[in-house]
């Protein structure tokens, strides 16, 4: 990777920005700002920094605002829905670039204190369908609940759930589990070899 | 024996901190044949030109190189000088080591050696070189001006008022073009079409201006000062010197529901109509595709009614063959409907409008007869969202460049509509405001500051219809991107602005350059502006690149004078780059067999047949003669000429093959 300053053989820094670009191939400098990403984010409302915001933090290339957007709550509340990379205009794939700011987040040890329940849900979630093939609701529920220790959260919904039959409290399985299986060892594989 | 002067020079810093122009020098003086050798620090300047005209008086010298930029730029510089020591222009070559080396090269010993190389192989091209004369060749004073809208008017005005005669091709019904549709001009408010139609009168009535309109042109051969253009006059339906323009085909026509296309379709037109009012000519012409006799073979109430008797069903296309000696192509522009915008409702919403349809609502000539009503149910809208750059700098739509005028007329659009609904709400959702002009920043401020147009820092991400109303989604991204949502009567898109569906096909017909996005290209963005790569061709109006009316009407005038320019002289010197075919004692009198294959392949028409007859008249041999006039030196001729009889003149064979060996 040739990060600014390699070419004059000083010590090569490599900033945020470049680092997503070589890791994701997004480039954070092809932003013009004009906020269409923002105006169609469904949750720009509840976000710290606007989606084109988190670009402009990028944009600096300074460690205090690259930091700002690595502690930022709105890399966690992104959705990946992509209404935002429909739209750009310099078609920049800005899910993507969340994904990889969430990753780097997490790397740093800089997640937002609210991004902790999203990843654990994210990792219910996950260990829902590798468990069982596919996404089994009230073990994500429990497991959830466990991983935060919110455990009172929600919980007056349950019986309406149950009631209109939305809640299987026994686990239905599928036929390919075993392949699902090996998606998860195939694709935890590949990571350790990446590292 | 050749005696060759070699000349290197540093351009500054540009040849000299890459390659080493001493060593050059040096390893040039040894070849053979040179006989005088030097570099210098700026060879173009007049002492470096000096150097060049006292060595071929000392030294006495047959041909010369310098080693320097592209001939593009300094050869006819140091093809003079050497005119002006004595010795023929076309004895002299240069060796291109600025863009074939010193650019694009690091600075390595290698770069200096092919620096030498290419010096080397000049040397042995000159050595060959043989002293020619330009070709004079005569020029028809005749313009052919393409497109009538501004543009073209102002052009073709400006050539005529210098007394030559010109002929102006129209392809809709009526000269006038965009700036006939819009309602008032940035940054004045002056009215456009009052500014406009003495123009177009002008035009009708200026003795050296032929005017073609309904009228394309379908090809254009030959060259600078012989031009022979074909023009298709298309078949208007009406004898133009029966019709008077009374106008009672038009009202009594039963097919009234054809959307107008001047209107931008908001307004209707008959079947047999002429586009507005003020038309020039003030002639109607019949739709064929919608009139009821083409489709149905009944009807015919314009030819009763018509008190001249001056339709005609039957007329056909004609085709005119012109002479012409240069031409300007102002062929306009188009731009993109409300249909190209997904996020935008994809042109379905009768609400959402473009720029051009604004205009047309605005305008005292319009469908509204200038009241500001809604398509959907001619309401007078009480909120309007004016939305700039829809599509330009859009690199995902493919059209990453500013239209330009946007900003402005967003303005003036918002202004108006202020001006007539004076309860109303305007808002503009800007990007950036590109203002740059003499009192164009004041305009726009005037729109903010007094005509309290709310202008909205941001991009709208959807618009879409919610109980009669157009939601407008966006964002104002100097309010920390806090979301905008406007609840709009009517939209109006700043649509970009593109070159012609047909450019491309146009370009082709003239054999001019355009670019990615179809705009004609210029031969050189800075100094040459309205000079296309084809000589004789000249370029003005938004067919180059986006570009409001008073810098049309400036590039409209430049390139008239560049005609004039070229029309005050009787005849024009060309390089004697062209082919020949060579010519022997007899009884060969050519190694030319006949075959006539070039003639085929010429794609000039430059290639005749020659006669070579005896003292008694009888014919001995026919073959091929170029002719110099029409000769571009392709040499698609001198490759497939299986005698080897053709040769370029400058580039023969014998040079071609020398330099290739000296590498």
């Amino acid at each position: 990777m040739i990060c600014h300053g390699q070419e004059d053989g000083e010590h090569a820094h490599c900033t945020l920005a470049e680092e997503a670009e070589h890791a994701v191939g997004v480039s954070a400098f092809e932003c013009y700002q004009c906020g269409k990403c923002t105006a169609g984010c469904p949750l720009a409302a509840e976000m710290d920094w606007s989606p084109h915001q988190i670009l402009r933090l990028l944009q600096y290339a300074a460690p205090e605002l690259e930091e700002q957007a690595l502690r930022s709550l709105s890399i966690w509340l992104c959705l990946t829905c992509e209404q935002c990379v429909t739209r750009c205009p310099q078609e920049i794939d800005l899910p993507r670039l969340m994904e990889y700011l969430r990753q780097q987040s997490l790397e740093r040890g800089l997640m937002h204190p609210q991004g902790r329940d999203i990843l654990a849900f994210h990792e219910a979630f996950l260990d829902s369908v590798r468990k069982h093939g596919r996404l089994q609701e009230v073990g994500l529920v429990a497991n959830y609940k466990l991983k935060t220790g919110h455990l009172l959260q929600d919980v007056l919904v349950a019986p309406r759930l149950l009631a209109r039959g939305k809640l299987k409290l026994l686990p239905q399985g599928i036929k390919g589990k075993a392949a699902v299986r090996r998606i998860f060892e195939r694709l935890q594989h590949d990571e350790g070899k990446e590292e | 024996m050749a005696r060759i002067g070699v000349f290197i020079c540093h351009c500054g810093e540009n040849i000299g901190s890459t390659v080493d122009c001493a060593a050059v020098a040096k390893a040039a003086g040894e070849l053979p044949g040179v006989v005088h050798s030097v570099d210098y620090k700026y060879m173009c300047s007049d002492p470096g030109q000096s150097m060049i005209k006292d060595a071929i008086r000392t030294q006495k010298l047959t041909g010369v190189v310098v080693g320097a930029c592209s001939p593009r730029m300094h050869e006819p510089t140091f093809r003079r000088a050497c005119n002006e020591a004595g010795l023929n222009p076309f004895l002299c070559e240069m060796a291109n080591l600025r863009e074939h080396c010193s650019w694009v090269h690091e600075k390595l010993p290698d770069t200096t050696a092919k620096a030498i190389d290419l010096v080397r192989i000049l040397v042995e091209k000159v050595k060959r070189n043989k002293p020619l004369s330009s070709i004079k060749v005569p020029v028809t004073k005749r313009a052919l001006v393409l497109g009538g809208g501004i543009a073209g008017i102002q052009a073709a005005l400006d050539i005529a008022g210098a007394g030559h005669e010109v002929v102006l091709v129209e392809r809709s019904p009526s000269i006038g073009g965009h700036m006939a549709q819009l309602s008032e001009t940035f940054p004045t408010l002056d009215c456009s079409q009052c500014i406009l139609t003495p123009r177009m009168v002008e035009v009708a009535q200026h003795p050296n201006i032929t005017l073609y309109t309904y009228s394309e042109l379908e090809s254009l051969e030959g060259f600078i000062g012989n031009f022979k253009a074909t023009i298709r006059k298309r078949a208007r339906g009406v004898d133009e010197k029966l019709c008077t323009g009374c106008g009672v085909c038009t009202q009594k026509c039963p097919n009234k529901k054809i959307p107008s296309e001047f209107n931008e379709h908001l307004g209707t037109r008959p079947a047999i109509y002429v586009p507005f009012p003020q038309a020039v000519p003030n002639k109607p012409v019949i739709d064929r595709d919608r009139c009821t006799y083409y489709s149905k073979g009944k009807c015919q109430v314009c030819a009763k009614m018509c008190p001249t008797k001056a339709i005609r069903y039957d007329q056909e296309d004609e085709l005119i063959t012109i002479d012409i000696g240069a031409v300007v192509a102002a062929t306009g522009f188009t731009i993109k409907g409300t249909d190209f915008f997904p996020e935008y409702g994809y042109g379905q919403y009768p609400n959402v409008i473009t720029g051009l349809q604004f205009e047309r609502l605005a305008s005292a000539s319009g469908p509204t007869l200038g009241v500001i009503r809604r398509p959907s149910d001619n309401e007078i809208p009480e909120n309007v969202v004016f939305i700039a750059c829809a599509g330009s700098r859009d690199s995902a739509k493919r059209l990453s460049y500013c239209s330009k005028i946007c900003c402005m007329y967003t303005a003036k659009h918002a202004m108006l509509y202020k001006h007539k609904v004076h309860e109303g709400r305007a808002h503009v959702f800007y990007m950036d405001i590109r203002a740059g002009g003499k009192m164009y920043d004041e305009f726009v401020r005037r729109a903010i500051e007094e005509d309290q147009v709310n202008y909205i820092r941001g991009r709208v991400s959807r618009v879409f219809e919610r109980n009669g109303k157009m939601i407008v989604k966006g964002v104002d991204t100097l309010l920390n991107g806090q979301s905008i949502e406007i609840e709009a009567d009517l939209v109006v898109l700043a649509t970009a602005m593109t070159a012609q569906p047909d450019a491309e096909a146009t370009a082709q017909r003239m054999k001019i350059s355009y670019d990615a996005d179809h705009f004609l290209s210029e031969a050189h963005p800075k100094l040459r502006p309205v000079e296309m790569n084809t000589a004789g061709i000249f370029v003005a109006g938004a067919c180059q690149a986006p570009k409001d009316i008073p810098e049309t009407v400036a590039q409209a005038s430049a390139a008239a004078s560049k005609v004039v320019g070229l029309f005050s002289r009787s005849e024009l010197a060309r390089e004697p780059v062209v082919a020949t075919v060579n010519r022997t004692a007899p009884p060969l009198f050519s190694t030319c067999v006949g075959c006539f294959l070039c003639e085929t392949a010429c794609p000039y028409q430059a290639i005749e047949r020659d006669d070579i007859r005896g003292r008694d008249g009888q014919l001995i041999r026919q073959v091929a003669k170029v002719n110099q006039g029409v000769c571009q030196g392709c040499g698609t001729c001198v490759a497939l000429c299986r005698s080897k009889a053709i040769d370029l003149q400058g580039f023969t064979n014998e040079q071609v093959f020398a330099e290739l060996l000296a590498v």
